[in-house]
C-alpha cells in the first residue's frame, strides 16, 4: 500500500482520497516512511516534521468526513524549501547564521499551503540564502541526485528537486533567482517553474536577490504543478511587488482547456545553443522541438543578441541585491551571535558574527556586490548590468511580437559530479546560462523532462513566455508531455536506477 | 582588467562586516578578480542611450488601505534574539573607548 501511495500523482492522491479509498493521514504516513528508508542516503530536508504533518492530514481526513469542501490539493503532502518561514518550525536558509532559529511568523506561501490543507512534511535543503546550483554550499552538507547519487541535484532547490524525484513528495516548493528552480528540475527529471516575476508573494521568503526571487512548483507532471501554482500565486498586499491581476489560467491549460500547440509560433533561441551544451543535451533537444513540430507548431529560430550578456549582468545585479539584503544578518534581533564577551563592541561582534555564520560562496558574493556598488564603480558595473537587462528584455518584447514561447535547453550539461566546481565559481555559475535571461526579464519559464543524455542522466526543455502568460508554458508543456509519455509508455523517471542504499 | 591590491579587499571586508582571516582575505581576492574579470564584459554593449531596468514587472504608487493588522507580539519579536535583557534585545556596546 505505502509503496502504491508514494508512486501516485498529486491529481491521482486526491482522486483516491476524495472517494475514501484512502486517507490524508496514510498519504503523509507512507511519504514519511519513505523519507526514513531513503532520506539518510539523499538528505534532501534539513527537517521533518511529522508531527505538524500528521497533525495537518487528519484536520483534512475531518473535513472530508464531515463533507466539507477542501480544495483541489487537501491532503497532498509537499516538501517546502528552507527559504520560507514556517512559525514555529526551523527556517535556516541552508546557513548557520539561521541554525536553530523558529520564526515567529509564516510566509504567504506557508499561509496559503496550510490554507488549501497541503501537508507540508518538512523543510528541504539548499546552497546557504539559495546561492548555488549545486546544494554544495548547504553549511548542513549536499543533497544527493536520487539517480545517481555521487552527483548534485541541481540548486539552489537540490533538496525539493531531490525529493519529488524520489518519491519523497509528490510535490514541492523552491525559489528561483536565475535558475533554482528549473536547473533542479532540469538534472533530476521532474517538472520545475518559475512563475511571473510578482506572479507569486514574496513576504517571508528570506531575500536573496528581490529584483529575481520568485518561487513556484516543482511536479513529476506538469498537472500537477499547475495546481499547485495556481495554489500558491495571487495578489499579496504584504509584497510590494506582488502583481495586482488575476493569476493566468495555468490549470486550464495544463487541461488542455486553452488548445493545443497546433498553429502555436515556437521560437528556438540562437544564442541557448551550441558551445558549453553536450552533444546528448542537444540532441534530446532536437528531438523534442521535432515532436513540437509533429504536434503542429511552427518552428522558428529567433536571435536574442543580448541573452550573451546575462551571465554578466545577472553576477552583478545579484550579488549586489545580496550584499545589500544580507546586510540584516547582525547578530542582533535573531540568529547567531559571536564574540559578546562584554568587550567587543557592535561593529566587531557583528563581524564576528557574520564571518562565523556564513559560508564561503555568501561571503563572495556580498563581497563582489559590495565592491560593484562601491562609489567609483557603480556606474561601471551595477548600471552597466542594469542597462544589459534593458536590451535582455528588449530581445524578449521583440521575439514576443513573433512567437508565442520561446525554447532553450534547461541547462547546458547534465548533473556533474559533486565536488567536481566548487573550487570553480565561474564554472558553477555557467550552470545556469540558459535560465538566466529569463530571470532577469521576468517572463514564466518552466523545465520540462525530455529524455536522457551524458551518463544516462536526464535532459530538460526550458519553455519561456511573455510577462503575466504563465498558461502559455503549461500548454506547451502539457502537450509535449503528452507526446513524450506516449512515447516512453510511462514517465522518465521509471527509466532511474533503483535509489543505491536505500533499504 | 581590474585588479584588487590587498588592502582594497581588506576594505571591502570591512565595508561588508565580514572580520575574514588573512588566508581568507587573499583567496577571495584572487577570486574577485577572477569573476570580475568575466562579468566585466557588462561594459561592452549597453551604450548611454539605453536606460537602466531596476526590476522584471514594475508597479508604481504601491498603497494599502490605511487598516490596522496586528504585528508581532514583544514575546514573538523576542523569541529569537541571542540575548534579551528586561523584555528587549541586549546589544554589545555602541560606542568605540575612545
Amino acid at each position: 500500500m505505502g509503496g502504491s501511495l508514494i508512486q501516485l500523482s498529486a491529481t491521482q492522491l486526491v482522486e483516491a482520497m476524495s472517494s475514501g479509498e484512502t486517507s490524508a493521514v496514510d498519504v503523509a504516513t507512507a511519504h514519511l516512511d519513505r523519507i526514513a528508508e531513503v532520506d539518510g542516503t539523499l538528505h534532501a530536508f534539513l527537517h521533518v516534521d511529522r508531527d505538524g504533518a500528521l497533525a495537518a492530514a487528519e484536520s483534512v481526513d475531518a473535513k472530508r468526513k464531515a463533507g466539507e469542501v477542501v480544495g483541489p490539493l487537501a491532503g497532498v503532502p509537499l516538501a517546502l524549501k528552507d527559504v520560507f518561514t514556517t512559525k514555529g518550525v526551523p527556517t535556516t536558509c541552508g546557513s548557520r547564521i539561521l541554525e536553530g532559529w523558529r520564526p515567529p511568523y509564516d510566509a504567504t506561501v506557508t499561509r496559503r499551503l496550510k490554507a488549501a490543507g497541503v501537508v507540508v512534511l518538512g523543510k528541504t535543503n539548499m546552497d546557504e540564502f539559495a546561492m548555488g546550483s549545486s546544494t554544495e554550499n548547504s553549511a548542513f552538507g549536499a543533497t544527493r541526485n536520487p539517480w545517481d547519487i555521487s552527483r548534485i541535484p541541481g540548486g539552489s532547490s537540490g533538496g525539493s528537486s531531490a525529493a519529488v524525484a524520489s518519491f519523497q513528495a509528490p510535490l514541492a516548493i523552491g525559489t528561483d533567482t536565475g535558475g533554482s528552480i528549473r536547473q533542479p528540475a532540469a538534472v533530476t527529471g521532474i517538472v520545475g517553474v518559475k512563475p511571473t516575476y510578482g506572479g507569486v508573494s514574496r513576504y517571508g521568503l528570506v531575500a536573496f536577490s528581490s529584483s529575481l526571487d520568485q518561487g513556484g512548483p516543482f511536479a513529476r507532471n506538469v498537472l500537477d504543478a499547475a495546481l499547485l501554482h495556481e495554489v500558491m500565486a495571487g495578489h499579496d498586499p504584504l509584497d510590494a511587488t506582488s502583481i495586482e491581476a488575476k493569476t493566468p489560467p495555468v490549470v486550464a491549460a495544463a487541461r488542455g482547456a486553452m488548445g493545443d500547440i497546433a498553429g502555436l509560433r515556437i521560437g528556438v533561441v540562437k544564442q541557448l545553443q551550441g558551445d558549453g551544451y553536450q552533444p546528448e543535451v542537444h540532441a534530446r533537444f532536437t528531438e523534442a522541438v521535432a515532436l513540437l513540430e509533429q504536434g503542429g507548431a511552427e518552428i522558428h529560430e529567433i536571435s536574442c543578441p543580448a541573452f550573451d550578456y546575462a551571465l554578466p549582468a545577472y553576477y552583478l545585479i545579484a550579488p549586489s541585491e545580496c550584499s545589500s539584503n544580507l546586510a540584516r544578518f547582525d547578530g542582533m534581533r535573531y540568529g547567531l551571535r559571536e564574540g559578546d564577551d562584554g568587550q567587543n563592541g557592535v561593529e566587531q561582534v557583528m563581524a564576528m558574527t557574520r564571518a562565523a555564520g556564513f559560508g564561503p560562496e555568501v561571503k563572495r558574493r556580498i563581497m563582489l556586490g559590495t565592491y560593484a556598488l562601491s562609489a567609483g564603480y557603480y556606474d561601471a558595473y551595477y548600471g552597466q548590468a542594469q542597462k544589459v537587462r534593458t536590451l535582455i528584455r528588449r530581445d524578449f518584447e521583440a521575439a514576443f511580437e513573433s512567437v508565442d514561447a520561446l525554447i532553450s535547453p534547461t541547462t547546458p550539461t547534465v548533473a556533474f559530479s559533486l565536488g567536481e566546481r566548487v573550487d570553480d565559481p565561474v564554472a558553477m555559475y555557467k550552470a545556469d546560462l540558459a535560465t538566466l535571461p529569463s530571470s532577469l526579464y521576468g517572463g514564466p519559464a518552466m523545465s520540462l523532462p525530455i529524455g536522457l543524455g551524458e551518463a544516462g542522466m536526464p535532459v530538460g526543455i526550458q519553455l519561456m513566455a511573455a510577462v503575466q502568460r504563465d498558461d502559455l508554458v503549461y500548454r506547451v508543456g502539457a502537450a509535449l508531455e503528452a507526446q513524450l509519455l506516449s512515447q516512453w509508455g510511462g514517465q522518465l523517471l521509471d527509466q532511474a536506477p533503483a535509489l543505491a542504499g536505500a533499504r | 582588467m581590474p585588479s584588487l591590491k590587498p588592502d582594497e579587499v581588506a576594505h571591502l571586508a570591512r565595508l561588508a562586516r565580514l572580520d575574514l582571516t588573512s588566508d581568507e582575505l587573499q583567496s577571495y581576492g584572487a577570486q574577485l578578480d577572477v569573476i570580475l574579470s568575466a562579468v566585466a564584459r557588462v561594459a561592452e554593449v549597453a551604450a548611454d542611450d539605453v536606460p537602466p531596468t531596476t526590476h522584471a514587472v514594475p508597479v508604481v504608487n504601491v498603497t494599502r488601505p490605511d487598516v490596522l493588522r496586528p504585528g508581532l507580539t514583544q514575546e514573538e519579536a523576542l523569541s529569537g534574539a541571542p540575548a534579551v535583557v528586561d523584555g528587549r534585545f541586549r546589544v554589545p556596546r555602541i560606542l568605540d573607548e575612545e
